[in-house]
């Protein structure tokens, strides 16, 4: 079958700032995609459920490969938990078929709509940082097809420095069409975790470094409109998975769904306080230790489909960076100060402590130290602004920005936090692009 | 768990009978596939044993041109000459402006929807009489309910299939087998690629019809539309007048 493409309006990534209509197409078998080997240079981005943020996903003007219809799975060892998919498959369906089985991800994002491949050209992280690091740790193997080398098999120790790009890679280094990845055995399908209220950002330090080493799964909310005695105020919760508790995987029938975009006066400084109450209202709720499924304790706005539709048509962002060890707390500080000040920044906050094991890409974002997430309406100038004095604040603080999660960081910006910039362009196929790195290339 | 079920899909690579398919790995079914390419079926037959399948085997054929009476046989040898269910789910929408032009494209419509699709189910429903148990679960359409500008070729192929279902499932009743019709709305597909708009409301992915064409071969109506909301729809659709159904462009 010979690939269909079509213009679309209704590509969007997860931010829903950018418009611009997306030339794609739907492969639905490897097959479908030989055309993309071998000299064919027509630009291209293999992308899967769109679920990163701003300009990563999108490649205005070239060809825009969604991969979701490549989700079958190819092989899986019940002995060593090693699966070979393809790389459309959602984390979501993994969890559907193996749970069952007693087997899960071994690192999953806050969301489990997210692809294989999307996982590991961001080498996402999750809340087991500390324990797991990020998901390129946990890849055996994969294939990739190059523009100029057609399939090539890149693993740590084959083609290691392809490898190396392709782990974070942003879909730069080819298209990413079969891996294979060692799931993590679990007992049950839940976890038992301990909510616990907290008032300082000195408090969290010490939380967190009270917990790591006895709690798999780490990780806090905290309210970003609270002014300066409150400054970092939230909510740390820590986990472990349960020997108890069935093995029963998520539903997905019976979400919620936002099915169009609010207007854009429903998020504004007075909403944006109520929700922050009321989820803060909902978090409180389970403060103690609770057992929880995964589904609520790893993917809780996932209960709601399309909730980036809430903040209208002008979208929204979201800002997360990291900041190193030495200079987390004052940065933390500057970072939630400046935020608070603005009265920007929306209930979705997250602070974590990223550890020390080393992350297998040459662009992957998790580094040791603080990492700080915060979603903010987009208010056009004023957000960007805003965004400006946080870039000073975390690059004063040799820190950096996930790009999964940017739509507007300048090339200087990217550059500085990303050192390995000039080694991993050597890797990118010449074919390949997106809007996030015609921004930002060197 | 009982016995592994016995499953024969036609058209198995149907985005929606692939997602059936994998809802029945998960419980352990024996299944023989059948489609049009020998690589794809390959692909899917492996992912529904990595996904808990007992069995897959595959076979390569058209579907619109092989003769039942004489590949049936052949296909119900890997599930040991009996099947608990079989899905017909191959299909295709046709492009109507090219069919309404040239009769030769109309007549591959018809062939494939209605002609071969209702021979398939005269000899799967004979198998499952003589057996006096099983059920065949056929993919129609709501294009089917009312017939419209836009898509009445095809409609009146599914629709017409609709009633020798109908009749089948009154033949096989007194046997105590079954057969049904599904009816799925808008569904994202390969089917409906170039149709714009398919983040709408309205719209259902694979996965969310699956589980009715699961339930429908274990019992319930004989009609079954999914999602369920479609069936009020097209009663309200069946029910406009004539002429201000005329004056609409559907
Ligand atoms: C609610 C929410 C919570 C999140 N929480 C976290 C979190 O906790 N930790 C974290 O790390 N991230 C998090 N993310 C971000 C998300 O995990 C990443 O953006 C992820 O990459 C999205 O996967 P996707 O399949 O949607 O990929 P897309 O967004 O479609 O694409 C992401 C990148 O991967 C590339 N890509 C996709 N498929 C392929 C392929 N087959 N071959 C080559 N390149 C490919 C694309 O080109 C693009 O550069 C979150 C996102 C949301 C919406
Ligand atoms: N999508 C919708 O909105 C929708 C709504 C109502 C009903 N339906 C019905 O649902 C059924 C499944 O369709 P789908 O939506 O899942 O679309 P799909 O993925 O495009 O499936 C259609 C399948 O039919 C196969 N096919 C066509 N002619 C064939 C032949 N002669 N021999 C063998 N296989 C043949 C196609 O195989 P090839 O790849 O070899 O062509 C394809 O796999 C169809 O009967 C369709 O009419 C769909």
């Amino acid at each position: 079958m010979t690939l269909e493409f079509h213009e679309r309006d209704d590509y969007l990534s997860w931010g829903r700032v950018e418009r611009r209509p997306q030339v794609v197409a739907r492969p639905a078998s490897r097959r479908d995609l030989a055309p993309f080997a071998h000299g064919e240079r027509r630009p291209r981005l293999a992308v899967g459920l769109l679920r990163s943020y701003g300009d990563s996903c999108l490649a205005t003007g070239a060809a825009l490969l969604d991969l979701t219809r490549l989700d079958h799975f190819i092989a899986f060892d019940e002995a060593s938990g090693l699966l070979t998919a393809e790389a459309g498959v959602s984390l979501g369906e993994i969890m559907r078929a193996f749970v069952p089985r007693g087997w899960f991800p071994p690192v999953t994002p806050g969301t489990r709509f997210v692809t294989l491949g999307g996982a590991i050209a961001n080498d996402v992280h999750g809340k087991n940082h500390e324990a797991a690091g990020t998901i390129g740790r946990h890849v055996a193997s994969l294939t990739l097809l190059r523009s100029d080398a057609g399939e090539v098999t890149c693993s740590p120790t084959e083609n290691a420095e392809l490898f190396a790009a392709t782990v974070g890679g942003l879909g730069l280094t080819g298209i990413i069409t079969t891996v294979t990845v060692r799931l993590r055995r679990i007992q049950s399908a839940f976890v038992d975790a301990e909510k616990l209220a907290y008032g300082t950002l000195d408090e969290f330090f010490a939380l967190n470094a009270a917990s790591e080493g006895a709690f798999e799964h780490l990780v806090a909310w905290f309210d970003c409109t609270a002014g300066s005695r409150n400054l970092g105020r939230g909510i740390f919760s820590r986990a472990n998975w349960s020997p108890f508790g069935a093995l029963e995987p998520h539903r997905e029938r019976g979400l919620l769904r936002v099915p169009v975009e609010f207007p854009s006066f429903a998020i504004n400084r007075l909403s944006l306080r109520a929700i922050n109450v009321a989820y803060r209202g909902l978090e409180l709720r389970g403060l103690g230790s609770h057992r929880l499924h995964y589904g609520p304790f790893f993917h809780p706005l996932d209960s709601i489909q399309g909730w980036s539709r809430v903040y209208g048509r002008a979208g929204m962002y979201q800002y997360q960076c990291v900041l190193p060890p030495e200079s987390a707390a004052d940065a933390t500080r500057a970072l939630l100060d400046a935020i608070s000040r603005s009265g920007e920044g929306s209930f979705l906050a997250v602070l974590k402590a990223f550890g020390a094991l080393p992350s297998p890409g040459l662009l992957s974002f998790p580094r040791p130290g603080i990492t700080l997430a915060v979603d903010f309406a987009n208010h056009g100038p004023r957000t960007l602004a805003l965004f400006e004095r946080l870039d000073a604040i975390v690059r004063e603080a040799g820190g950096r920005l996930y790009p999964a999660k940017d739509g507007r960081i300048s090339r200087e910006m990217f550059a500085a936090g990303y050192p390995e910039l000039a080694r991993f362009a050597r890797s990118v196929d010449p074919a390949c692009t997106s809007d996030f790195w015609e921004r930002v290339r060197p | 768990m009982t016995n592994p079920r016995r499953v024969l899909i036609l058209g198995a690579l149907s985005a929606i009978a692939t997602a059936t398919a994998r809802l029945l790995a998960a419980e352990g079914a024996r299944f023989v596939l059948v489609a049009r390419d020998a690589e794809a079926l390959e692909t899917l037959a492996a992912d529904l044993r990595a996904r808990g399948a007992t069995s897959a085997a595959t076979v390569a054929a058209d579907l619109a041109v092989a003769s039942p009476e004489a590949l049936l046989p052949a296909l119900l040898e890997p599930l040991g000459g009996a099947i608990d269910a079989a899905y017909l789910a191959y299909g295709v929408l046709g492009d109507l402006g090219l069919a309404e032009r040239d009769l030769t494209v109309a007549a591959q419509v018809i062939d494939t929807n209605y002609r071969s699709a209702a021979l398939w189910c005269l000899a799967v429903a004979a198998v499952l009489e003589r057996q006096r148990a099983g059920s065949l679960v056929v993919i129609g359409s709501v294009a089917g309910d009312r017939g419209r500008k836009s898509n009445y070729l095809y409609g009146s192929t599914k629709a017409g299939l609709g009633v020798l279902v109908q009749g089948l499932a009154h033949r096989l009743a007194k046997v105590g087998a079954r057969a049904v019709l599904v009816k799925p709305g808008f569904v994202d597909t390969p089917m409906t690629e170039h149709v714009a708009g398919r983040r709408g409301p309205l719209w259902a992915t694979p996965e969310q019809v699956a589980p009715a064409l699961v339930k429908a071969a274990s019992g319930g109506g004989t009609v079954v539309y999914t999602p369920w909301f479609w069936r009020p729809i097209m009663a309200i659709i069946r029910a406009v007048p004539g002429p201000i159904f005329h004056r609409t462009n559907l």
